[in-house]
């Protein structure tokens, strides 16, 4: 498949997974946690570094499921020892995050992986970063963990659909009923993880969280069902990749900078023309008042 | 009988006790009103009950076993505002909520399951509303899916918390005629209430509550303005006092 192509296939995995698991932490009122955990997960990722000397994937993805844990649970246990659940994201986000910024400038020049990179992604890269199994090419490593990712995220979800539509509608109600709330929470933090590990290489930690939340936010506002929700929001992701890739070649600019602005575009769209939104709402008042 | 055995509950939040010394036991098919000022700890004690929140010591038992073996059991009617309403889904889709412990989790809801959704939407007024995405619902309305949602899960003993705050007339009917009926079957219904001029209408059992139980019994011989002065701590109001008293 040409260059092309192989950008553009990342960009859609990379929309859809963020999208579906991000629309999840809106719908339970998280997604400042996924903000932080898009973040802490440098350390799972300088850590797999320093434990394995590589960068290969499945340490990686193991290296974020553990740091994005820990950071939900270091949240989880501050916050029943009295500290204010904002302030508590924002102490553990910014010192394990921190942690890997200093972690990382001892690496130094040693491999692919620097600060910048963490922060930004280059998805122009990813399809030379080839996954080589005896010889045989089997295109950009970045497709292969998105599409694990996602793969993982779509079985969870679909296992564990009506515990985790109770627990985020009625948590309480949920405990009663025998559902494992707590699990149910650290599974999606895992998901979370696991996403924004596998995203790490093309957007960055800081556009990841626009593709974690934004189309969730967005999707929010557009159905009225769960299901819809997570469906809708996938498709915004994977649509904002597709428009985002073609209006960065046009214009000239960041191919992941272009992403996350068409999620914002969508969002702005759909507040202004959704059922209650403010478009809608002026003319249904001029026609009232005619 | 008793349905439920509560001894010696004590609750502690961030280190403070919120609830001490709880002990009461509620023979069934009993209406119990559980009375006290704001903070007294009320939803507390209901919630340490049913295990939706840890508490220091205590222990619940209902018809003589221990309370994990008869979860089953217990039916729960959370405050109206504990939930969040703008969840994207439907009145029916929150009723067929109540059946899900019988049809399992990883089993699909079948056409029976939604045919009794729908009679229990039926019995609180809401059929026409089964698929009205629930933050269109008023706040009545919402209490009345709730209350199919308890209906749907078929329970023994009801746990409400604060049912009847902010509703319209037509539900506080619905939510009194439902206690009653659930009276009828042999069902114990124990509910968290404020307004004070309904108490002796509505149970015929009250717990006076305030961080320790000040008085528990038939609601003829504990509901005094004696006993409510203790409870209340000399807060209770002019008007209060005036429609207690008459």
């Amino acid at each position: 498949m040409s260059y092309t192509g192989w950008i553009i296939i990342t960009g859609i995995l990379v929309g859809v997974t963020c999208g579906i698991n991000g629309s999840l932490l809106v719908l339970r009122k998280t997604a400042m946690l996924a903000d932080a955990i898009s973040h802490t997960v440098l350390l799972g990722i300088v850590g797999a570094f320093f434990i394995t000397q590589t960068l290969h994937g499945i340490p990686m993805l193991i290296g974020a499921a553990v740091v994005g844990l820990l950071t939900a649970y270091l949240v989880e246990t501050l916050n029943q020892k009295g500290v204010q659940k904002d302030a508590s994201i924002g102490v553990i986000f910014t010192s394990l995050f921190a942690l890997a910024v200093v972690l990382l400038s001892f690496i130094g020049s040693q491999v692919h992986l620097d600060t910048e990179h963490a922060l930004m992604g280059e998805i122009a890269f990813v399809p030379w970063n080839r996954f080589v199994l005896h010889g045989i090419d089997l295109g950009p490593k970045a497709v292969w963990m998105l599409s694990t990712v996602l793969l993982i995220s779509l079985t969870v979800i679909f296992l564990f659909y009506k515990q985790i539509k109770i627990s985020t509608f009625d948590h309480h109600y949920a405990i009663l009923i025998g559902i494992p709330v707590g699990f149910i929470h650290y599974l999606l933090m895992t998901l979370v993880s696991l996403s924004t590990v596998a995203s790490f290489n093309s957007v960055g930690a800081i556009l990841v969280v626009a593709m974690l939340i934004v189309p969730g936010a967005t999707a929010y506002l557009l159905s009225d069902r769960f299901i819809n929700v997570i469906l809708l929001s996938g498709l915004i992701g994977g649509l904002s990749a597709i428009l985002g890739y073609w209006s960065a070649i046009q214009l000239n600019v960041s191919i992941a900078g272009a992403m996350a602005t068409t999620t914002g575009l969508f969002f702005m769209l759909a507040f202004l023309f959704h059922r209650e939104g403010l478009v809608i709402k002026y003319f249904r008042h001029r026609l009232r008042s005619q | 009988m008793n349905a439920l055995e509560i001894t010696n509950i004590k609750v502690n939040y961030h280190k403070q006790t919120v609830l001490e010394n709880v002990s009461f036991h509620v023979p069934e098919g009993s209406l119990t009103g559980i009375v006290g000022p704001n903070g007294a700890g009320k939803s507390t004690l209901i919630k340490a009950v049913l295990e939706l929140i840890p508490k220091h010591s205590g222990a619940v038992k209902v018809y003589e076993q221990s309370f994990r073996q008869q979860k089953h059991l217990i039916g729960y009617v959370p405050q109206r505002n504990e939930v969040d309403w703008d969840f994207p889904t439907n009145a029916r889709d929150i009723v067929l909520m109540g059946r899900y412990r019988k049809i399992g989790f990883f089993k699909r809801a079948k056409k029976r399951d939604i045919e009794i959704a729908d009679q229990c939407l039926d019995k609180v007024g809401m059929l026409d509303f089964a698929t009205r995405q629930i933050s269109q619902l008023s706040g009545g309305q919402q209490q009345r899916v709730f209350l199919a949602r308890a209906l749907a899960q078929d329970a023994s003993i009801y746990f409400m918390d604060e049912p009847f705050s902010g509703v319209d007339a037509a539900t506080e009917k619905a939510i009194i005629h439902l206690m009653k009926e659930w009276k009828n079957e042999g069902k114990t219904v124990l509910v968290v209430h404020h307004d004070l001029q309904t108490v002796e209408e509505y149970f015929d059992r009250v717990l006076l509550l305030n961080k320790v139980p000040i008085e528990y019994g038939e609601t003829q011989t504990v509901f005094t303005m004696d006993n409510l002065e203790r409870t209340y701590g000399g807060k209770i109001s002019f008007l209060e006092r005036a429609t207690v008293l008459t």
